[in-house]
């Protein structure tokens, strides 16, 4: 073999390498059997796995993830869909403009938006930190949300809802009636890539957390800097998996890689 | 309310945004009539439609349906059903609720539902795909689930927008057939929307021909074809010579001509191809054209009244390109134009 026919082959060999890699070390890791966080892992065991689900401020901080993950990815399509409703029937003035508005958190770096909130919002209008987290996460998903729901929206056909009118039906039951089941996959679909944004999210959250509340992932970083055993690396492993495991669901029943 | 106006539009003008669709619209028509608007894309037919079924608010002007004031009633208050070019099949649901989602927002339930479903579905000869989802039937079965759809619902006018034009031309003369049985079963009032003369003159009994957001003419298709008034019409359905009357001359390219009949009164004369006399009369013309037709063979011709299109039984012998033949436009024949544009 020469040069040139070997330089795809390694090309994905290196790729697939640094993708996965860092996954595959973590992953092995967490079934170590010795004290601090280490790769090759020394031993095999589950203790650190056992561990994870004993730290009580885990506890706190995934059930805050989670309520920010389905409360503010479901507050965002309760926002998303009326938006990406009217962005795509009809045409409104200044229609552009409110797409780059609702897309900028996807563009402007997290730690800009973290510190924006915590600036000009959470510190001068005393705002609770749940709530602050809540609205964040909640505007973070939005541009997720709206992407998602308008390209199903653009691919339902816009007389079917005319055709429910004629039949008897109010403009808003034929919203219910024919649009929602027809764009139901889509709305799915942006709630799970919503849902594991909002949970993977770091940057913002770091910014807002307080005293008692955090995400998850803010509290492993936290719980690194004092304690260096393997349950980071066991934690994150289950974390990975569960995201694995609800992508490759959706996947599975709802063609999700149609819509994103 | 008289019997010849049981939907009447008075007046309609319809305009969107600024710019006016359909201006000082008046149209009266029979209860159980069948009726085409025909016209070329952008002539006002489809936004006169959609006015009538209530989908576009009325700029100004009076919507009447079996008599009371519709202009105003929401389109879900309405009673008009409405075939979209599309169908507009509800593709979650099957054929079977696809059919009885009208019905059951009017509150029917339970045997009645059904019974009213089935027979829907039977007498578009569907009654075997109830349980399929809409993407699962061909065109044509989409169309007369959609048909179904809204005759369940027993409307009071049945709209059809461009009806036959996504057919082939099999399933085309099916539709026409069945459009008029469901119209002879029911005696539902028709519109329907057309851009095709072929498929008006075949299916409606009067046709409404539009230009330009208004009336350009009424009539049977008979008149239609026979007795167009103007030189629109006349282009539209046909006839291909079409020459403005001047002082009982014609006015060409070649300047004012004598006919060689008398004159009648009328703003313009138009001949279709085989109404030209070919073989004699008092003009001249060299064949720049020809084609065969089957039946028939058609003619282009050069000359001084400019070009000139006729067409004789193809039994006739033939003539080569470049041949010079006499003519005649005979005036006795011609359709007489009160309009001209």
């Amino acid at each position: 073999m020469n040069a040139r026919s070997l330089f795809i082959p390694i090309t994905l060999v290196l790729v697939l390498g640094f993708l996965i890699g860092p996954f595959l070390i973590i992953v092995a890791a967490s079934f170590s059997a010795g004290e601090t966080l280490n790769f090759p892992p020394q031993g095999f065991s589950l203790r650190w796995i056992a561990k994870v689900f004993t730290v009580e401020s885990f506890q706190a901080s995934f059930a805050m993830s989670l309520f920010l993950a389905i409360g503010g990815t479901a507050a965002a399509l309760v926002l998303g869909i009326p938006a990406s409703y009217a962005l795509s029937r009809y045409k409104l003035p200044g229609a552009e403009i409110v797409r780059t508005v609702v897309s900028a958190p996807i563009i402007v770096p997290g730690i800009i938006v973290g510190l924006a909130l915590l600036r000009y919002i959470v510190v001068p209008f005393q705002v609770g930190i749940t709530l602050a987290l809540f609205v964040a996460h909640t505007a973070l998903v939005l541009p997720y949300a709206v992407r998602v729901v308008s390209a199903s929206l653009d691919n339902l056909r816009s007389d079917i809802e005319e055709a429910a009118v004629l039949l008897g039906s109010s403009r808003l039951g034929a919203f219910f009636r024919v649009v929602m089941p027809n764009i139901r996959g889509g709305i799915m679909s942006a709630f799970i890539l919503g849902f594991v944004t909002s949970f993977n999210q770091v940057p913002v959250s770091l910014f807002l957390s307080g005293p008692g509340v955090r995400t998850l992932p803010v509290d492993m970083i936290a719980y690194m800097e004092i304690v260096f055993d393997p349950s980071v690396a066991a934690l994150s492993s289950l974390l990975a998996f569960l995201s694995i495991g609800i992508v490759f669901a959706a996947e599975r029943f709802l063609g999700f890689s149609r819509y994103v | 309310m008289s019997d010849a106006s049981y939907l009447s539009l008075e007046k309609l003008t319809l305009a969107y945004g600024d710019t006016v669709a359909v201006a000082d619209l008046d149209l009266d028509i029979r209860k159980g009539e069948l009726i085409a608007l025909l016209g070329p894309s952008g002539c006002g037919k489809t936004t006169t439609m959609r006015a009538i079924a209530g989908l576009l608010p009325v700029k100004s002007g009076h919507v009447r349906l079996d008599g009371a004031d519709m202009t105003w009633v929401p389109a879900n208050k309405r009673a008009v059903g409405l075939v979209f070019q599309s169908y507009a099949l509800f593709p979650h649901l099957s054929v079977y609720e696809n059919v009885a989602f009208g019905l059951k927002l009017k509150g029917m339930r339970g045997a009645d539902l059904d019974a009213k479903v089935q027979a829907g579905l039977k007498s578009v000869g569907l009654s075997s795909f109830a349980n399929r989802k809409p993407a699962e039937l061909s065109g044509g079965q989409q169309q007369r689930v959609a048909l179904a759809r809204s005759m369940v619902m027993e409307p009071k006018v049945l709209l059809l927008d461009e009806p036959l034009s996504n057919l082939d031309a099999r399933l085309r003369l099916e539709m026409r057939t069945e459009l008029q049985r469901v119209q002879k079963e029911t005696g539902v009032t028709m519109i329907f929307v057309t851009h095709d003369q072929a498929e008006a003159l075949a299916l409606a009994d009067r046709i409404v021909v539009m230009k330009g957001g208004a009336i350009e003419q009424i009539g049977s298709p008979e008149d239609i074809y026979n007795r167009p008034v103007s030189s629109f019409v006349a282009d539209f359905v046909g006839f291909e010579n079409i020459f403005p009357l001047e002082g009982g001359r014609l006015r060409t390219s070649g300047g004012l001509i004598e006919l060689s009949g008398e004159a009648p009164s009328a703003a313009g004369l138009a001949w279709r191809p085989r109404m030209v006399t070919l073989g004699t009369g008092p003009f001249r013309g060299t064949v720049r054209g020809t084609s065969f037709a089957g039946d028939s063979r058609e003619y282009l011709l050069d000359t001084s009244l400019g070009p000139i299109k006729a067409e004789v039984e193809a039994g006739l012998s033939a003539h080569p390109l470049g041949a010079d033949l006499l003519f005649d436009l005979p005036a006795e024949k011609a359709a007489l134009l009160s309009k001209f544009s």
